[in-house]
């Protein structure tokens, strides 16, 4: 009931504006083109202005209302030249909008169309075209360095002592796999698949390096220690979304991704910074994955070396999982189970 | 006023001529034994073709802001019922709130239609047709046949998606980009089951379309110019309007291909796309494929394509600063080369939209090279924009309003863009609020300005009426601050990382983005508002056509441009005589204390002396 009484209001005011309007077009008439154009120009030009400079507070009261609503400080050292980077940039743009903003309505305001005025016919100035060109050219120049410089930094390869954690996406979560005490990632083939015999991520048992490794749907990191993620997919594209530590990277079926980074603050660090007992580090779907896609999110937990050994330990290993559910026959190698086709591209995997 | 003496003379003398060569057996007296199917439905009239694409452009309109209202009902107001939505949408929104797979379908829908329908087909459509001939002296488009089929590919392609809304799976949900494997596998969802297949058909009808007008517009601006009219002394708008076709005939072709292969690979078994692919249970014997290959191909036109958006509101705004300031646009040739030099770049910048899909990253840099290069002719045509009513003396009617907001949007929208094109900094906000932010306003609202501009700037020769002024200042203001209002805020959420396209953010596990429901209520209620205000300017619209205040002067805003020399009712052919001449460019305002000098007046000795000619004479 209240919804109809919204549309007949709604109608009405509707009616009234468009009353008005059409009387305001009869006074026009009356009053004449020229004063009516005239008086227009009085009052849209200062509406211009008066827009500036409630724009120019409202750009304020917007920044004091959102701006504890933004990330604590950067979680990975890279985040942290990210965000230094995003400051350089706020400057040379902000200066550039202020400038361009206050003058396009500064000079919307004072060249008004007034009766007995008239515009200069000025249309060209080689010199100061010359500028604005050159200037943007060359601020453009020094922000493409910065960038390229941060870029290349973080997109090289892993340094070698990184720890190696794989990530793969799948409708609509996440799997971690650490590579266990051997430090390798065993071979995996997409056609083992097989939720029901707990393996999710078609891991080759009859490959030893698979037998220590664990996967869990918790991404466990060591502080200070670069990371690398060889991101994967399972069905469609997902994204490995990192605000906390400012990054990101698609993850692509059929096309192996990285990512590295060092985390610089454990979980516990970070929630006495932000105050939050309760923080716990994101990993969020940033890449539209399906009906699901919103509810692709994983914790993230960063912690001493010590208690990331602790915790790596105290993990059952998939393999162990797979046999104890009994999913592996104690004398089979998993290969067998494969149709032949794909025992052949087995080998081949690397 | 001598400028009114003069321009009005030379109407006079132009009527005259007319008077005699109605039956000068031009070709046309045949024309005007029409029916109404020939008149108005299959027309090979450039001025009625603008009018399909317009009309079809503002119903498609109306359902892409719609389905805006109705998804952000959902960010708004997450926990509230709203029984309506049920009655409209079914079991899609049982109880009152959509369901996940109608939101996303939703918002795919949306982005569809504003950029492809809306502000590709509607804006270029529109203007393309009705003002290349007029402006340039045709009588008509080079091939006024393939034009009409323009326009019918155009609305087989809109029943086609529109068909795809009723259909019992509904229409596509993998958002406007529809990259595979999620646009490839009906087990990936509920959207990619017919409803894809669909989209990419009308999507594919869509490119024909497109093609076929781009050529037509191209070959006008190139062949059908009339005496004098130089490429030199057209406008900004039918320069903007050239790039536009040129960027669409180029670029539209590998979407095509893009989708074919995609429609292959979803229903003959190829695997251009699709790789180690295990869904529903089962692997699915595609290998080697990559959904990379898609996306290149995808941006090669999506790029472009937020420049064929965008150049008709520059073209436009550059005319409607000029005309309404009374003062020649600012460096004109740096207009034209700046169009040219966004259209060459516009090419060299796709894999931006694609530095965190696990491309080479040395290949990223060149991207970003090429992307932030942009914001040089950006910012040239900014700075003339502004130098354009330095000085000037503007007249505050509702073009000129809609153009200023353009700029100032501009601004704001295109700024953002140095932010995202530096790829270090995409890391961080790459598909988050910040983007949508960032594109809303830069190409969103600006192009929707521009076309706005363009709509109330050329509705007296459309239709020989006024639209309502009052309801126009009203439709500008609320929009230009509710643009502000919705989206500048964004920028905070994409700052604090806040990802797009998700249905709702009240898990505990996004608990971060929980500070910013009030801000997303806020933008809800504002969209409400600028849609209704949206309605407005409809009602406006087709009230005016019929009972619009009626033109009484053949050049209501005193412009140069040649549209306004041809009679207030535009008949069949455009001129009822002869051609007119071209002697100038077409930004003579306040020249020697002239208010203007219509491009029709011959350029006297006198002017020659105390002038230097702007523009070099044709070759």
């Amino acid at each position: 009931m209240s919804g109809f009484f919204v549309v007949i209001v709604l109608l009405l005011l509707f009616i009234i504006v468009v009353q008005i309007a059409k009387a305001s077009e009869y006074v026009a008439i009356l009053k004449g083109e020229k004063k009516t154009q005239e008086q227009n120009n009085r009052l849209h030009s200062t509406l211009m202005l008066v827009f500036l400079i409630a724009g120019l507070i409202g750009l304020y009261v917007c920044h004091e209302l959102l701006k504890d609503k933004l990330l604590p400080v950067a979680a990975s050292v890279q985040g942290v030249a990210i965000d230094h980077m995003m400051t350089v940039t706020l400057v040379i743009t902000g200066i550039v909008f202020f400038i361009t903003q206050i003058l396009l309505f500064v000079f919307a305001y004072k060249y008004r169309g007034r009766e007995g005025h008239q515009a200069s016919y000025y249309h060209e100035n080689s010199k100061i075209e010359f500028f604005w060109t050159a200037i943007p050219a060359l601020t453009m120049t020094i922000l493409v360095a910065i960038g390229l410089k941060h870029w290349f930094t973080i997109t090289s390869a892993a340094p070698p002592n990184a720890m190696v954690v794989e990530v793969t996406g799948k409708q609509f979560n996440w799997m971690f796999r650490y590579p266990g005490k051997d430090g390798v990632l065993g071979k995996k083939d997409y056609r083992l698949i097989d939720e029901g015999k707990f393996n999710p991520l078609g891991q080759v048992w009859s490959d030893p390096y698979n037998h220590d490794d664990v996967v869990s749907s918790e991404l466990h990191l060591v502080v200070g220690k670069p990371v690398k993620l060889e991101i994967g997919s399972r069905d469609v594209i997902h994204d490995v979304g990192l605000p906390y530590f400012r990054l990101k990277m698609d993850a692509v079926p059929g096309v192996p991704t990285t990512l590295w980074f060092t985390p610089k603050y454990t979980t516990a660090e970070m929630a006495k910074m932000t105050g939050d007992p309760n923080f716990v580090y994101k990993l969020v779907c940033d890449q539209l994955c399906g009906a699901g896609h919103y509810s692709m999110v994983a914790n993230i937990i960063v912690q001493t070396q010590q208690e990331f050994d602790q915790w790596l330990a105290s993990q059952k290993s998939q393999y162990e999982l797979a046999k104890e559910g009994g999913a592996i026959p104690s004398d089979s190698t998993g290969v067998a189970m494969l149709p032949v086709k794909a025992r052949q591209s087995t080998i081949s995997v690397k | 006023m001598s400028s009114e003496v003069h321009s009005g003379q030379v109407l006079g003398a132009q009527q005259a001529t007319a008077a005699v060569a109605v039956h000068d057996g031009d070709g046309h007296a045949h024309h005007h034994h029409q029916s109404f199917i020939t008149k108005y439905i299959f027309s090979q009239d450039h001025k009625i073709i603008s009018r399909q694409f317009l009309i079809t452009g503002m119903i498609w309109a109306m359902i892409g802001g719609f389905f805006s209202v109705i998804f952000r009902l959902q960010l708004g107001f997450p926990d509230k019922s709203f029984p309506f939505l049920e009655t409209i949408f079914g079991h899609w929104a049982a109880g009152g709130h959509i369901s996940p797979e109608l939101y996303y379908q939703l918002v795919t829908m949306h982005g569809t239609i504003m950029i492809f329908f809306v502000l590709t087909a509607g804006l270029s459509g529109t203007f393309s047709n009705f003002l290349i001939p007029l402006q340039l002296g045709a009588r008509d488009m080079a091939s006024p046949f393939l034009n009409m089929l323009s326009y019918w590919f155009f609305f087989i392609a809109s029943v086609i998606m529109i068909s795809s809304l009723f259909i019992q799976t509904g229409p596509s949900e993998a958002g406007w980009t529809a990259y595979p494997p999620l646009s490839a596998l009906r087990e990936a969802s509920e959207g990619s089951k017919t409803g894809m297949d669909l989209w990419l058909i009308s999507m594919a009808v869509f490119v024909v379309s497109q093609l076929l007008a781009g050529l037509n517009y191209i070959s006008t601006i190139l062949n059908m110019r009339t005496k004098g009219m130089s490429m030199t002394r057209m406008p900004l708008t039918i320069w903007a309007l050239f790039f536009t076709a040129v960027l669409g005939v180029l670029s539209f072709p590998v979407l095509l291909s893009g989708f074919i292969l995609l429609l292959f690979d979803r229903n003959l078994g190829t695997s251009f796309y699709l790789s180690d692919i295990y869904i529903a249970g089962h692997a699915l014997p595609n290998q080697g494929g990559s959904p990379i290959l898609y996306e290149h191909l995808f941006w090669f036109l999506g790029h472009p394509e937020v420049y064929i958006v965008m150049l008709p509101g520059m073209g436009i705004t550059s005319d409607m600063l000029a005309t309404h300031s009374r003062k020649p646009i600012f460096g004109y040739l740096a207009m034209v080369g700046s169009l040219f030099a966004i259209a060459s770049l516009s090419f060299l910048v796709w894999a931006h939209h694609m530095f965190v899909s696990g491309m080479n990253p040395f290949l990223g840099a060149f991207f970003v090279l090429f992307t932030l290069l942009i914001a040089v002719p950006s910012s040239v045509k900014v700075f003339n924009w502004i130098a354009t009513i330095w000085k000037g003396n503007i007249q505050y009617t509702v073009p000129a309003l809609f153009s200023i907001g353009f700029v100032s949007i501009f601004i704001s929208g295109g700024l953002t863009g140095i932010w995202l094109g530096n790829s270090a900094l995409d890391l961080h906000l790459h598909d988050t609020y910040f983007v949508i932010a960032h594109f809303h306003l830069v190409m969103g609202i600006a192009a929707f300005f521009g076309m706005f501009a363009g709509l109330y700037h050329w509705f007296p020769k459309m239709f020989g009426r006024y639209m309502n002024n009052t309801l126009g200042y009203i439709h500008f203001w609320v929009t230009f601050i509710g643009a502000y209002l919705m989206f500048w805020p964004m920028h905070y959420e994409g700052l604090a990382g806040m990802p797009r396209r998700y249905y709702e953010y009240s898990a505990d596990a996004l608990a971060i983005y929980h500070r910013f429901q009030g801000l997303n209520e806020f933008i809800s209620v504002v969209a409400i508002l600028v849609f209704a205000v949206q309605l407005m300017f409809v009602f406006n619209f087709f009230y005016s056509i019929f009972k619009g205040r009626p033109v009484k002067d053949p050049n209501p805003w005193k412009a140069n441009t040649l549209e306004w020399t041809t009679p207030i009712h535009v008949g069949h052919g455009n001129w009822p005589g002869e051609i007119p001449e071209v002697h100038r460019w077409p930004y003579d305002y306040s020249k020697n204390g002239i208010d203007f000098i219509p491009q029709t007046v011959p350029v006297s000795p006198a002017e020659e002396e105390t002038f230097v000619e702007p523009v070099k004479t044709p070759q």
